[in-house]
């Protein structure tokens, strides 16, 4: 019996500074410590079939991170049941929100990905008028070209918000942005960060939510 | 190193401000599952278990498993990890005054009671003094006082402690299991007194297997060679026994599983401890016997008890010699019935060049993770194999690969090695010759697919085996024979890997050095030597140069004859087997003459009359030597 999961959880700090290939691994024996039994690919070298909806990069926080998950258990499981099990089962830097059952048809989630939420504190002092000035300053710009890996392109039209967060829980100053994150568009917080003149290491990035093209599952 | 950070909460801090800075970040916040936190103010013994390498080497050494896994399981005592930190994260701790700490809670080095330090290879030492130096520990144990750690070490580099002598306090020879324990009651039995540094080593003294070098003075004649050790006190016994354990305890089964990749990523299961083939090249051989087994009933309940700690998807069987565990067919079946149920791969390796073998690799080949079957012949003539002892002969390593290569494996690794004692160009040419046989086999029956790989390492004399009076080739030595090896396999299509000779010198004068080549350590370090174990960090000029400052020949140590009756400087460190049997096995070595796996007939290698008493209280077939009978007085 194939059955399809869609599994919403946080990446936490003990997970921080995993690669989304490693996070794969992760996945892949935290569902067999679960006794959830994954489905393989056919073919030469069958690989076990599970699907991030959108690579976390290495260093960010994830707090509604999505994850596809094709399941041959022996019996039919309800999303109750793979949620009860996968929560019983330790897992370090993963903290399940969410598990729901979805149609095997259902289109793939890497593909439908629009933007992606982000919140970033600045962990060196900053004074937050100096900030919000720079930001103004930064929407005002027609164009913020950068480069990365030897590309030059155009940061701008990747930044579809930016605001200073509120009520930040530390005594950190904050932000949050909506970065678009379509195939060859996708906009990265720390160039927002180094773009508005800050250090891109110092920072906490915790991205809190994935746009969809259409409704997804 | 000038410590500016002490508090591990302070550290934390800097770690989220610099991490991103780094390669590999991973490797540097702890964190993964079955990871053991405890209680840092409230429990009385702090241990740091160090792997003086990177954390993806480090993570997955077995002996410092086992020791977490028992220290962490006292209530009085914990255990947590370190290993050393890349020169990009080493350059960024330096410039900010930030120790080296413990993965677990972040408290600097400094701060624990007691640091066990594990030593398998010898081009690890140039990383303890960092590790110390990054510490903010003094390097020499001389200049430590009652509030630094006590710092212990262990593993098959110490059964000759000489050369790290001057940095360690104390030695544990051989295996930890227990000993461990008697070490963490005698440090708190020492505290509770409020004693004395000097107290601490005495009490140290006492326990059996464990080595305090400030305690024993090695004197030198005019030519370089040991003249006597002197023993500094009547405690200081005057030869150190290695431990052994009279059972092989339960395997670890809840090891940390790494977030980020690491060599060895797998749950690894050790089947048996020693061998008893007697290869005389092999330190392992000669400093692990006696064999041991464990049941295949407890391998299975501990691969079982593993997956499910771990979710591993791959298990290594280990041993030195898998093939001779005595009910390896019986368990190879009942592992690969398991394997197949659940999408698991088996590793096997160190398999004796027979087709039994491919036929084993064969039933746990299911999901096959590697297209590869790896053998070690070591020696491509007969005269040579005689003079090593592993006599294989050339048709049956035909024979295996041929079976190979039929069986579905495309790729076969060969593992041999120059600068074997008394070894030709003959002897270089014929590993050419029958690596060209090997693959036109494989041609033969896979076609264009099939493929060879060499890998040739260079022979280094260590020390308790019969080859320990021998000296190594020379650099000239070993290039001729790997120029001709080189020539002979041209436009053969067979793949080569070999050691470059300036690393086998490293590997001589660590291994075979004594007292006073600490000092070449030193200068090494000072110099900037460290990663001497990675070709990009290895630096031979700088080790020229410390041999320099150090005043001594690095000739004295790699390229001299040992007399018979010389004293080594290892020579008041036993693994139990006597030196007039390594002396025999020399003697035998230079005639040909070949000793049979001991299983069969007992030579006296000197291991049961050491350990008689353990034998008797450990009577069974699981542990392979004779059975000593009660009433008998050896």
């Amino acid at each position: 019996m194939l059955q399809r999961f869609r599994i919403d959880y946080a990446k936490t700090q003990p997970l921080r500074y995993v690669s989304s290939l490693d996070l794969q691994k992760i996945w892949e024996r935290y569902l067999r410590r679960a006794g959830l039994t994954l489905a393989y690919s056919h073919g030469f070298s069958p690989q076990p079939r599970l699907q991030q909806a959108h690579p976390l990069p290495l260093g960010y926080l994830g707090a509604h991170e999505l994850i596809d998950i094709w399941l041959e258990p022996a019996v039919e499981l309800t999303s109750t049941e793979v949620q009860q099990r996968l929560i019983a089962t330790p897992q370090p830097g993963i903290e399940i929100n969410r598990v729901e059952a979805i149609s095997l048809e259902a289109p793939t989630l890497a593909k439908q990905v629009t933007a992606a939420d982000y919140t970033v504190w600045l962990l060196d002092p900053v004074d937050p008028k100096e900030l919000s000035q720079r930001v103004s300053q930064l929407l005002n710009a027609s164009s913020l070209p950068r480069e990365r890996r030897g590309k030059v392109y155009d940061l701008r039209p990747l930044i579809e918000s930016l605001s200073l967060l509120t009520d930040s829980p530390s005594n950190l100053v904050g932000l949050q942005m909506r970065l678009a994150a379509r195939e060859g568009a996708s906009g990265r917080p720390e160039e927002v960060i180094a773009a508005l003149g800050f250090d891109p290491f110092a920072v906490r990035i915790l991205r809190t939510r994935l746009h969809f093209h259409a409704p997804s599952g | 190193m000038n410590i500016r950070v002490t508090e591990p909460q302070e550290i934390e801090v800097w770690l989220e401000n610099n991490l991103m800075r780094v390669q590999k970040p991973g490797r540097y916040v702890g964190g993964e599952l079955n990871q053991v936190v405890k209680e840092w103010s409230s429990t009385p013994v702090k241990v740091a278990l160090v792997f003086p390498d990177l954390y993806e080497i480090g993570v997955p050494n077995l002996a410092l498993t086992i020791l977490y896994e028992a220290i962490n399981q006292r209530p009085d005592a914990l255990a947590e990890r370190v290993y050393l930190p890349a020169t990009d994260m080493e350059d960024l701790m330096r410039a900010a005054g930030i120790p080296i700490y413990g993965l677990e809670t972040k408290h600097p080095l400094g701060q624990f009671d007691i640091i066990g330090i594990t030593l398998p290879y010898e081009t690890l030492y140039t990383n303890v003094l960092n590790l110390f130096d990054l510490a903010g520990i003094p390097l020499l144990a001389a200049e430590r006082h009652e509030n630094h750690p006590v710092i212990i070490a262990g593993g098959h580099a110490t059964f000759n402690p000489e050369p790290m002598a001057p940095f360690i306090d104390a030695f544990v020879i051989g295996e930890g299991e227990e000993v461990i324990h008697e070490i963490l009651n005698t440090y708190k039995a020492w505290r509770s007194r409020s004693g004395s540094r000097e107290d601490l080593l005495y009490s140290l003294l006492e326990i059996p297997g464990v080595y305090v070098p400030r305690f024993y003075i090695p004197h030198y004649h005019s030519d370089g060679t040991i003249q006597s050790i002197e023993r500094t006190t009547n405690f200081a016994p005057a030869t150190v026994y290695k431990r052994v354990v009279g059972r092989l305890p339960a395997p670890p089964t809840r090891p940390i599983v790494p977030s980020i990749d690491v060599v060895h990523n797998r749950i690894a299961i050790e089947i048996m401890r020693g061998c008893t083939r007697g290869c005389r090249f092999c330190h392992a051989g000669m400093v692990t016997r006696p064999v041991r087994e464990r049941s295949v009933e407890e391998i299975l309940h501990a691969i079982r008890q593993a997956l499910q700690n771990t979710g591993y998807e791959e298990v290594a069987l280990l041993s030195l010699s898998s093939s001779d565990y005595s009910q390896i067919t019986h368990l190879v079946e009942r592992v690969s019935q398991e394997a197949t149920q659940q999408h698991l791969v088996i590793s096997l390796p160190s398999l004796r060049i027979e087709t039994v073998s491919v036929e084993l690799m064969d039933r746990l080949k299911g999901k096959r993770q590697s297209n590869s079957f790896t053998l070690a012949p070591e020696a491509a003539t007969d005269r040579m194999r005689a003079v090593i002892n592993k006599p294989i002969e050339t048709q049956q390593l035909l024979e295996t690969t041929q079976a190979i290569y039929k069986h579905g494996w495309t790729k076969v690794k060969l593992y041999f090695m120059i600068g074997h004692p008394t070894e030709t160009l003959e002897d270089v040419r014929a590993i050419a010759e029958v690596s060209r046989q090997v693959l036109a086999e494989g041609r033969r029956i896979v076609g264009r697919r099939a493929s060879l790989h060499l890998g040739v390492s260079t022979f280094v004399p260590k020390p308790h085996t019969p080859f320990q009076w021998l000296p190594c080739d020379t650099p000239e030595q070993i290039q001729a024979k790997q120029r001709v090896l080189l020539e002979s396999l041209k436009g053969s299509g067979i793949k080569i890997n070999w050691t470059d000779p300036k690393e086998t010198l490293l590997e001589a004068w660590l291994s075979r050095g004594d007292r006073r080549m600490a000092e070449v350590i030193y200068h090494a370090w000072s110099l900037g030597a460290k990663f001497d174990a990675w070709q990009d960090h290895f630096d031979y000029q700088k080790w020229m140069m410390a041999f320099q400052r150090a005043n001594l020949d690095p000739a004295f140590y790699t390229h001299r004859q040992r007399s018979l009756d010389e004293t080594f400087p290892w020579d008041h460190i036993s693994p139990g087997v006597r030196k007039a049997y390594l002396k025999q096995e020399y003697l035998n070595s230079l005639q040909g003459v070949l000793r049979p796996d001991c299983r069969l007939r007992c030579f006296a290698c000197g291991i049961l009359p050491t350990y008689k008493e353990l034998r008797r209280q450990y009577p069974g077939p699981h542990w392979k030597c004779p059975e000593v009978p009660v009433h008998a007085r050896a």
